[in-house]
């Protein structure tokens, strides 16, 4: 019992550091721009895709990862020019229709592009090793780690480089980074593609361990919502925690219920988040208040 | 918003029965296949309508309509399943009992949530149900779904007799007139402009006076009350309850309708879901699933270009 | 150089600025007065871009910058000192001046120059360099937001109440940096309710009342008559 309980807890870090890499780009284009970005799921499913393609092209796994982080980073570029930055300044429930719609398309784009049979990745680092009774896949810890590679990346970008001074102005106030003359639409495009490209990074590691299909993108997309808003919209580090906590939540879940029944328990942390801490249950109170 | 002049009361009427009597025709001179269908369209309608009360008029974004109308749906169905002899009305009051049940309990969240964490919780929600009905298989039939009779048409006392296509369409139409009539009235009424006016500004609105809370509660409860209606016809009309019907993208499709045919009108949606369902029956023959594309995109340009939907577009062309 | 020609705006529903013209030549020093609410702030904004005009011309060097984002403004020389200071309270103080800093064709020599500049005109904020900005005290922020707008060596600095809430030692330092800033050859559009300050620092004032502009002389001739001030501002 106790092994199960250990299993379940890397199975949990696991999963929730490319859970984590989704959410993190969901997370950072919600805070820069106040866009609930509903298609994001979708863009780890084209990811996903891109991917597998072009490692049944290649056989390199490494080359997939890459090639469908700049291509889906690029389109995320595009989607946000065509269709987000016609919405500046409305209703921010707007932008959410609006990418629900653009979900919708891209869903039935995939269906259309990549046929409806379910695709794979082979795992790239192959063999297992012993963990108590299991044996495990090296892939698994090797995707955790990978993701944390990525997301490290990102916030060593965003602490020195010099961009990352022009992301982290902006998100903090967009109208006096404007007005030091931070060109604040070309951020905003920038950052939609990072949050894509990392969508679409997080679609191939996770690819391996489980079927391509083009429905992946809703569960993406629902467990994400929830790390978001759990760790603190717009907060980077919140997030990570928040999708650790909820990943290892469900994993110790998946004990007791079904695993598909476990996505509840992301639900349940949502809701009692909401209630009680509304700003995020791993944000410190209170918040230095950003003008917008 | 509509005047108090008798003149635009009595073309109201006279347009609003035109309709009703051309719907309730229309079946006679239709195939099967399109009388089946128009009910269809008339019971989508309602759910448009029903969703219509918290995105057009109070502002409330909801992706959980899906739930409501599950609720409404498997309601009926295990009050049809469980009785020996099932009886409409019964089924009716369960379907809509458990609508009103869960209802509540989502207005409880909506006065306590804001604008999009309240979208995002009522996806979650809806997903969430969608996974409950789909894993619960011993009650809910899972996967396979529950397979049910129609009841038939009984008042008590004065008649009995089964539903027949276009008799039951005839149900379904004085339900759904009524319906919007109803959701007409209130939302003409003072407990709707305060509802808009919670949608313009809701700081004012409180500032005003108003307890916004209360009346967001009341939107919740309405709207998930006739959504979990057009369950009840659903069941009915199908015989057929499967999680399909509950997962999120029956919400979504609610969102387009409501969108596309122009929110805050109470028609609009309506016109939206028979626009959007006799051009997925059509666009399907040709390019099967893949109709969402073009029809995907069209939304999306409809949100940018159009807000007002086709409905209001048409308003400020005959300028109104 | 910088010309308002007869500029309405608009904010929200309300119509607060109702035709006002102004001017400022290159290297003046021009004040802005008025009572709370008059409009100035507005008028610092619409010339900044972070509020759109809807009728008049704004023009900066012969060039029409009416409703130019706000971004394109600065890059033509225009920098703003906001009257909340706005400094980025996450970013450091290097940071915080690093947005101003960080620019095209700016070279590496001429960055360290900047700084040390900024540094010796304001120690304090040497010394604060790794601190988050909001850290700092009501008047180091308002130090940083200048040496901020001071980072992109602008042509115009929009000052909007720089003395607002600050201490009196502060206050004439406040002057001081002013002073400096006129002998380098940055113009400045001074917003201010010290009228006292305003009449030394400046060369001439402009008197706004309820969106519109009343009064315009030199701050000398205001000085030596003092009830045109009483009249518009009541001080």
């Amino acid at each position: 019992m106790f092994e199960q309980i250990l299993v379940q807890t890397v199975n949990g870090l696991v999963n929730g550091m490319v859970l984590a890499l989704v959410a993190s780009g969901l997370t950072l284009i919600f805070g820069i721009m106040d866009v609930v970005n509903f298609a994001h799921g979708d863009l780890v499913m084209l990811g996903a895709f891109t991917g597998a393609v072009t490692v049944a092209q290649t056989g390199n796994f490494w080359l997939g990862l890459l090639v469908a982080s700049l291509v889906i980073g690029a389109f995320g570029a595009l989607l946000q020019i065509a269709t987000l930055r016609p919405l500046i300044g409305r209703d921010p429930l707007t932008t959410i229709i609006a990418t629900f719609g653009v979900s919708l398309v891209l869903q039935k784009y995939a269906l259309w592009q990549f046929g409806p049979t379910a695709q794979n990745i082979p795992q790239p680092i192959p063999g297992r090793f012993e963990l108590f009774y299991l044996q495990y896949p090296w892939y698994r810890l090797g995707a955790a780690v990978m993701a944390g590679a990525i997301i490290g990346a990102l916030y060593l970008f965003l602490k020195y480089g010099k961009y990352g001074i022009w992301i982290r102005a902006t998100t903090q106030d967009r109208i006096m980074a404007s007005a030091m003359g931070i060109p604040v639409p070309l951020v905003h495009t920038g950052v939609f593609a990072i949050g894509s490209a990392m969508a679409a990074a997080s679609g191939v590691l996770f690819a391996p361990l489980a079927a391509v299909t083009q429905t992946m993108g809703a569960e993406f997309t629902l467990r994400a919502f929830s790390v978001v808003v759990v760790g603190g919209m717009g907060n980077l580090g919140g997030s990570i925690l928040a999708a650790l906590f909820i990943s290892l939540l469900e994993a110790y879940a998946s004990l007791v219920v079904s695993p598909s029944q476990a996505v509840i328990v992301s639900f349940v942390v949502l809701i009692l988040t909401l209630l009680f801490r509304p700003t995020g249950l791993f944000v410190p109170t209170p918040i230095v208040p950003t003008a917008k | 918003m509509t005047t108090v002049g008798s003149q635009t009361h009595r073309s109201f009427w006279i347009v609003f029965l035109a309709v009703v009597a051309a719907l309730a025709l229309a079946p006679l001179a239709l195939p099967e296949f399109w009388r089946k269908f128009l009910t269809e369209i008339l019971i989508w309608g309602l759910l448009a309508m029903s969703s219509d009360i918290l995105i057009g008029y109070t502002g409330m974004v909801s992706f959980g309509h899906s739930a409501f109308f599950g609720l409404g749906l498997y309601g009926a169905a295990a009050a049809l399943l469980v009785m020996r002899s099932p009886n409409l009305w019964i089924a009716l009051a369960v379907g809509l009992a458990a609508a009103a049940l869960v209802a509540v309990f989502v207005a409880y969240f909506a006065t306590r949530l804001r604008d999009i964490y309240f979208a995002i919780s009522t996806f979650v929600f809806s997903q969430i149900f969608y996974v409950i009905i789909f894993t619960w298989t011993d009650v809910t039939g899972g996967e396979n779904g529950l397979y049910f009779t129609q009841p038939p048409f009984t008042i008590p006392g004065i008649w009995s007799g089964r539903f027949s296509t276009v008799s039951l369409h005839w149900f379904v139409l004085a339900i759904v007139a009524f319906s919007y009539l109803a959701l007409r009235r209130i939302t003409q009424s003072p407990f709707g402009m305060v509802l808009q006016s919670i949608r313009e500004n809701e700081p004012r609105t409180r500032a005003i006076g108003y307890h916004v809370e209360r009346y967001k509660i009341v939107a919740v409860m309405l709207s998930g009350l006739f959504a979990g209606l057009s369950g009840v016809l659903y069941a009915i009309q199908h015989r057929f309850a499967a999680p399909d019907f509950v997962f999120f993208t029956v919400s979504g499709e609610v969102v387009i309708y409501n969108v596309m045919g122009g929110m805050g009108t109470l028609v609009g949606p309506v016109v939206g879901a028979a626009f959007f369902l006799v051009l997925r029956e059509g666009l399907s023959r040709f390019w099967a699933e893949y109709y969402l594309i073009p029809l995907g995109i069209a939304f999306i340009l409809m949100v940018i270009f159009m807000p007002q939907g086709l409905l209001g577009f048409l308003k400020r062309r005959l300028n109104q | 150089m910088l010309t308002l020609a007869d500029v309405h705006t608009h904010y929200a529903k309300s119509h607060i600025l109702h035709g006002i013209s102004l001017e400022v030549q290159s290297g003046e020093v021009v004040g802005l007065l008025g009572r709370n609410g008059v409009g100035k702030s507005t008028t610092l904004k619409s010339i900044m871009g972070l509020v759109r005009p809807s009728q008049g011309r704004i023009t900066f060097e012969g060039r029409d910058i009416t409703g130019l984002p706000s971004h394109k403004v600065a890059h033509l020389g225009i920098a703003y000192v906001p009257e909340d200071r706005r400094i980025f309270k996450l970013l450091t103080v290097m940071e915080n001046l690093r947005t101003g800093l960080d620019r095209g064709g700016i070279t590496e020599a001429r960055r360290k120059d900047l700084l040390a500049k900024v540094y010796e005109s304001f120690p304090v904020l040497g010394e604060r360099k790794k601190q988050l900005g909001g850290t700092l005290s009501g008047g180091e922020q308002q130090m940083l937001a200048i040496a901020r707008a001071m980072m992109l060596e602008p042509k115009i600095i929009l000052l909007d109440e720089p003395t607002e809430g600050l201490m009196p030692r502060m206050v004439s330092q406040i002057r001081d940096i002013i002073e400096r800033l006129h002998h380098e050859g940055v113009a400045i559009l001074l917003v201010e309710q010290n009228v006292g300050l305003t009449l030394s620092a400046t060369s001439r004032c402009y008197i706004m009342e309820k969106g519109l502009m009343r009064h315009h002389a030199s701050s000398a001739a205001l000085t030596a008559d003092p009830s045109v001030i009483h009249q518009y501002l009541g001080v």
